[in-house]
């Protein structure tokens, strides 16, 4: 069996609005375990980011509950400078977009010095920018010498990206939270910059939380995947389970979307709607049931939890028995047409 | 780096040949000269024509033009009507004392809003912060001239812990420590009245440079390095906000210049504000295009300075 690397449990993280606080990330619960990558997929504004921010202790004006066990300890209970010694350390982050991320106005070697210098206070200077060089020649920036002294804005979304990375690898990291890290960035740039992290994983043998759209570098990259729907996780399973046996009838759509080169003449399906604002989430009953109309309301559960369907299979719904999705899509587009 | 502050330089020249036209052209519209108003029964109009010829006012505009910034480039910025002197003998002193008392104003302006815009912008929304934009919206609602005049009642006439007018107790043999001295303490009261109300708009300025700041995107990326919070707020949030109060600089000079004008009258500060007023009212143009040329081009060079100020300071411009 593997061993935990990091267990959420029943984190809760609210925003205020408009004076009552409404929870982006609702009652979820995770594990990542050593040198494995959980992918974490879902459509924009489900939470994700929210998490991952929680779990670095980013939010400033967001409530948190429930706990956050690294290695044990519980970082979501921890004082800030006790923390300080955990993130930039222990836990990196790469963010989605590099150009802000990075502070203008300082020389990309002194953003990465910084990292090695908060965890390091006796290195000596000489022996941290070795250490930068170091850093920016793992990352593939050419160069390293040159690009050592530059500003963000002199280099390119992609040359960008690397910093990032090298900044988030820099005390190598047991746990690296990757937000997004190519959505930014030009098609061509994205697969180099995956091929990096899946060079860093291999050599690193650290836990990964990769944040992403895209199915395809799910498939390429993640040991499991966690589908997030509404701040709710709906569906974890290891990758090969969850691309050959999608339960949830939203993990199904998600995996519908993606357009597939086998079968060009079939049209793309599409759930309709949008993820709902947090003020409008139906926070009784089935979350997504307002976006599957064609099924019979009386057919979902009242609260669906996560349940093992297999072993390391867990969804959060019990109807999927009842229905098979594509033909239930083909049924919608008459509904609404 | 030189380029650009070459190039920028160079920018100037056209701006200061039409501020001289504009002067020029404004002071030709202005009704009457230095001679309507001594018309009286013991002056024939006839001698006063021949001097207008003499001095070549009835020459076409353009010529006289050339003429005045022909004088004006070699430094000779014509002889002053009513004062029978050199029109920049009689600025000389003059600069010099507005030069000091906008250098005091300054550093005090600074002295105030830095720690205040500081202070209201990382402890934004708390009762600090309130009470500190309260003070900036006194400062902008509170007219200059006012606020100076009872400045100028409670701390000179009142309380007598100032000198009223002048820039120099008489008698005092320049270069000795106590003329420094009575310099400086004709300068305090001038400058801080001035200071106090045009700080406003720095203190907001800086305020909003902060609060701007910390919800940038790279400040997450600093705490998510471990940093503490107080390093977090000095070496990003701090050093990124005070980069463009350099930029600021330039629109400081101008507000200065209009503030001199009316600071000097009220503290009778011999400077070229008070110069400037009494010029108009003496309808002694050669003087009145002098000093209005000078108080542009320092409007031109302080925002000339601020653009090469923040050549330097920030990356993002220094490189193109
Ligand atoms: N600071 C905040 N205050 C209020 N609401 C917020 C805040 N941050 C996020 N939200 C809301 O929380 C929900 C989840 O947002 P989050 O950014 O986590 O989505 P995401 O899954 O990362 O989306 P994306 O793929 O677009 O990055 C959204 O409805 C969003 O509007
Ligand atoms: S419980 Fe019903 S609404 Fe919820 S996911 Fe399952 S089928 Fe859909
Ligand atoms: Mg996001």
């Amino acid at each position: 069996m593997s061993e935990k690397l990091l267990e959420i449990k029943n984190l809760k993280t609210s925003f205020r609005i408009k004076d009552d606080y409404h929870a982006a990330v609702d009652n979820l619960s995770l594990t990542v375990n050593k040198n494995e990558v959980l992918a974490i997929v879902g459509e924009s504004g489900c939470g994700k980011s929210a998490l991952a921010f929680s779990i670095m202790g980013l939010h400033t004006r967001a409530k948190i509950d429930g706990d956050i066990l690294f290695k044990d300890k519980n970082i979501a209970k921890m004082s800030s400078s006790e923390f300080n010694k955990v993130r930039g350390k222990d836990i990196g982050m790469i963010f989605q977009d590099p150009l802000t991320s990075l502070n203008p106005l300082m020389e990309v070697g002194e953003q990465i010095g910084e990292t090695l210098y908060l965890h390091n206070k006796n290195m000596s200077k000489t022996d941290r920018r070795e250490r930068v060089l170091d850093l920016l020649n793992k990352v593939g920036i050419p160069r390293a010498e040159h690009v050592i002294n530059q500003f963000p804005h002199e280099l390119s979304g992609g040359m960008r990206q690397r910093v990032m990375i090298a900044m988030a690898i820099a005390n190598k990291p047991e746990l690296l939270i990757a937000d997004e890290p190519t959505t930014a960035l030009d098609v061509t740039i994205q697969s180099q910059i995956l091929d990096l992290i899946n060079k860093l994983k291999d050599d690193m043998d650290s836990g990964i939380i990769l944040i992403t759209h895209d199915l395809g570098v799910v498939a390429e990259m993640a040991d499991r995947v966690a589908v997030m729907y509404a701040g709710e996780i709906v569906e974890i399973a290891d990758v090969k389970t969850l691309f050959e046996n999608p339960l949830h009838p939203y993990t199904r759509s998600l995996l519908n979307s993606v357009p597939n080169a086998n079968s060009e003449q079939e049209k793309l399906h599409v759930i309709q709607g949008i993820v709902p604002s947090l003020q409008n989430l139906p926070r009784e009953g089935c979350r997504f049931s307002t976006r599957i109309p064609w099924i019979d309301q009386a057919a979902h559960e009242e609260h669906p939890t996560l349940k093992e369907v297999a072993p390391g299979h867990h969804v959060r719904c019990t109807c999927y028995k009842h229905f098979s999705f594509p033909d239930e899509s083909k049924e919608e587009q008459h509904v609404l047409s | 780096m030189w380029k650009f502050t070459l190039r920028r330089t160079l920018i100037m020249i056209p701006q200061i040949i039409v501020l001289s036209l504009l002067i020029f052209v404004l002071a030709q519209l202005m009704p009457g000269d230095a001679l309507s108003g001594q018309i009286g029964p013991d002056v024939d109009p006839e001698r006063l024509d021949e001097i207008r010829e003499e001095m070549g006012w009835n020459d076409p505009w353009y010529e006289q033009y050339a003429s005045w910034m022909g004088g004006v480039v070699k430094g000779d910025l014509g002889d002053s009507f009513r004062f029978k002197m050199p029109v920049s003998e009689l600025i000389g002193q003059r600069m010099v004392n507005t030069f000091w008392l906008s250098v005091a104003t300054l550093i005090l302006t600074y002295l105030i809003a830095i720690p205040l815009g500081i202070a209201s912008g990382r402890y934004n929304d708390t009762w600090r912060d309130q009470l500190i934009t309260g003070y900036t919206y006194v400062g902008f609602a509170t007219p200059l001239f006012i606020f100076a005049l009872v400045m100028l009642w409670i701390f000179g006439f009142k309380l007598g812990w100032f000198p009223t007018s002048g820039s120099i107790t008489p008698g005092l043999e320049p270069g000795t420590f106590e003329y420094l001295m009575s310099k400086i303490y004709h300068l305090i009261l001038p400058a801080l009245s001035m200071a106090l109300i045009t700080t406003y708009s720095t203190i907001q300025y800086l305020r909003n440079e902060i609060v701007d700041t910390k919800h940038k995107d790279f400040i997450l990326t600093a705490r998510a390095k471990g940093a503490s919070e107080s390093r977090v707020y000095n070496r990003h949030i701090l050093r990124n906000s005070l980069l463009p109060i350099a930029a600021f600089f330039g629109f400081e000079i101008t507000g200065l210049i209009g503030g001199s004008i009316f600071i000097e009258n009220i503290f009778g500060y011999p400077g070229m504000g008070q110069l400037l007023v009494e010029s108009i009212t003496l309808r002694d143009y050669t003087v009145l295009t002098a000093t209005t040329l000078l108080f542009g081009v320092a409007s031109i060079l302080g925002a000339l300075l601020s653009d090469i100020i923040l050549s330097i300071v920030d990356p993002r411009i220094r490189i193109k």
